[in-house]
């Protein structure tokens, strides 16, 4: 037991150390439709800063919840207005920014087994995924259905399968060839262009999605956390964006 | 005094659940449109995966303890993997088994069964992680029945049924009951292999943890009185069915 004892200690011990040697770094919340493109970000301003981005990757609203209990990050970027506004009324956030648009898409697994040729034709998926009301991928959906007519929105989410809490949870279904559509973004749907295809949704029916970022009131490094949002709306961060497929605010 | 501090941190996350919400709080919970769906798709199927468990699960644990064979070792291991395999893993596992384009998605597509997505998905995560629990127990319950008086009853003219019946099942009764009472907790507790395998459909495949994950993004009240409610439900369980001390101790 005292030997335990010892090996826990001195196991913190490392760790307590280690830690106070760490160079300095940022938690980045994202909406869970940015993983390509922070990825990528992130590494440009590590190499850039010398500070590391630790990046924490979920629908949107998980993050806004994890930052309503406390959760300690320096950036937030989310999906929607509406999950960023609540952080600006609670003042846990400052002064968000647009620094992207992105535009829902239908898509069907490669081969598109369930023969869906246009974006009227989705209620022919009989198993049709999509996100949660709460995520802003869901919303937007709901959203769209709600354009198409009451009749269509019924008949379609009649054959929804599944009700996913992130973005990617939706594409990874969508890809593994389990459902037979699902409404993700533009950008999710070109990071996985081998496995699926894209139906375009009509602009008449479309929506844009708005992403706002915000340095967090209690962030842990507020300096780094603005050079970091300076960096996606630099030139060299929206070419990045770019790249990924988002589209300038 | 250690013993002590780990039982406070056993303890104290479950009273906060209780003590941090008021009586309308549960009451305004037990009425979100999430709750009701969730807690009978939940009682549902794990009374279906506990069936499931009990009917394949005995006699498989009466082999695996009355018999001598290597093999029988062998099985034992393989069946105790899910208490291992991290809950996602079984969900991707059963998603890449009996998924449209799994291993056996073409014959199960053939024969005009479609599981993925399904309250069936649902069923077979629980049983798949749910499985060990009660077999391993009522493997122990029938290695421990004393061999000479199957012996004694088989000699006198009983035939194997009435064995088993009568004197088998009697004898391993509490170990049966116990191991029954685990595997049901473990599915109604069941989530990852769920989320992956079954997806998150209210009154389909959304089950009370489902439930509590997805409440938690729209409305922590509800979230909690879901969470209150697995608790209740998963103490009473383990409360009822624990094998009583006494009588029948070996």
């Amino acid at each position: 037991m005292k030997k335990l004892l010892i090996a826990a200690l001195v196991i913190f011990g490392f760790a307590a150390t280690t830690r106070a040697e760490e160079p300095r770094e940022i938690t980045v919340f994202a909406a869970a439709s940015l993983r390509e493109a922070f990825e990528d970000l992130a590494k440009t301003f590590e190499a850039k800063s010398g500070v590391k981005v630790r990046v924490n990757l979920a629908g949107s609203q998980e993050l806004r919840t994890q930052i309503e209990n406390g959760a300690r990050a320096d950036v937030f970027a989310s999906a929607d207005q509406k999950h960023m506004a609540a952080l600006v009324k609670a003042k846990l956030v400052e002064s968000p920014r647009v620094f992207v648009r992105n535009t829902p898409v239908v898509i069907v697994p490669k081969g598109n087994p369930a023969k869906v040729r246009s974006f009227e034709e989705l209620t022919k998926a009989k198993k049709l995924v999509i996100g949660v009301p709460e995520v802003p991928i869901g919303a937007y959906t709901l959203e769209i259905l709600e354009k198409a007519g009451a009749d269509f929105k019924k008949k379609a989410l009649a054959n929804v399968v599944s009700r996913e809490l992130n973005v990617r949870q939706v594409l990874a279904k969508v890809s593994l060839g389990e459902a037979d559509a699902g409404i993700v973004y533009r950008t999710d749907a070109s990071a996985a262009k081998d496995k699926v295809e894209i139906i375009e949704i009509p602009a008449k029916l479309n929506v844009i999605a708005e992403y706002p970022v915000a340095v967090l009131s209690k962030a842990p490094q507020p300096a780094a956390a603005r050079a970091f949002v300076d960096l996606l709306l630099s030139a060299d961060g929206q070419k990045r964006l770019a790249a990924a497929g988002f589209v300038a605010p | 005094m250690l013993g002590g501090g780990l039982l406070a941190f056993l303890i104290i996350p479950v009273v906060a659940l209780f003590v941090t919400g008021s009586p309308a709080d549960w009451l305004a919970g037990l009425r979100h449109p999430i709750t009701a769906p969730a807690l009978l798709l939940s009682l549902v199927t794990t009374a279906i995966s506990l069936g499931v468990l009990v009917a394949f699960g005995t006699p498989l644990a009466w082999w695996l303890g009355r018999s001598e064979a290597r093999g029988a070792r062998f099985v034992e291991t393989v069946v105790q993997l899910p208490i291992v395999v991290p809950p996602a893993v079984a969900g991707l596992a059963l998603l890449l088994a009996f998924g449209r384009r799994g291993l056996l998605g073409p014959l199960l597509e053939d024969t005009g069964i479609d599981i993925a997505f399904s309250t069936i998905a649902v069923v077979l995560a629980q049983v798949f992680v749910a499985a060990p629990f009660y077999i391993q127990a009522a493997t122990a319950a029938f290695a421990g029945i004393d061999e000479n008086l199957l012996v004694v009853a088989r000699t006198l003219g009983a035939r194997p049924a009435t064995v088993l019946f009568r004197i088998a099942l009697p004898l391993a009764r509490r170990g049966l009951i116990a191991g029954a009472a685990l595997a049901w907790a473990r599915a109604l507790g069941e989530f990852g292999a769920t989320l992956m395998f079954a997806g998150n459909l209210s009154g389909r495949t959304q089950t009370l943890p489902l439930a509590v994950y997805t409440a938690l993004e729209s409305d922590v009240r509800a979230a909690q009185a879901l969470a209150v409610i697995l608790v209740v439900i998963a103490l009473a369980i383990i409360i009822f069915l624990r094998p009583r001390r006494g009588r029948h101790a070996r």
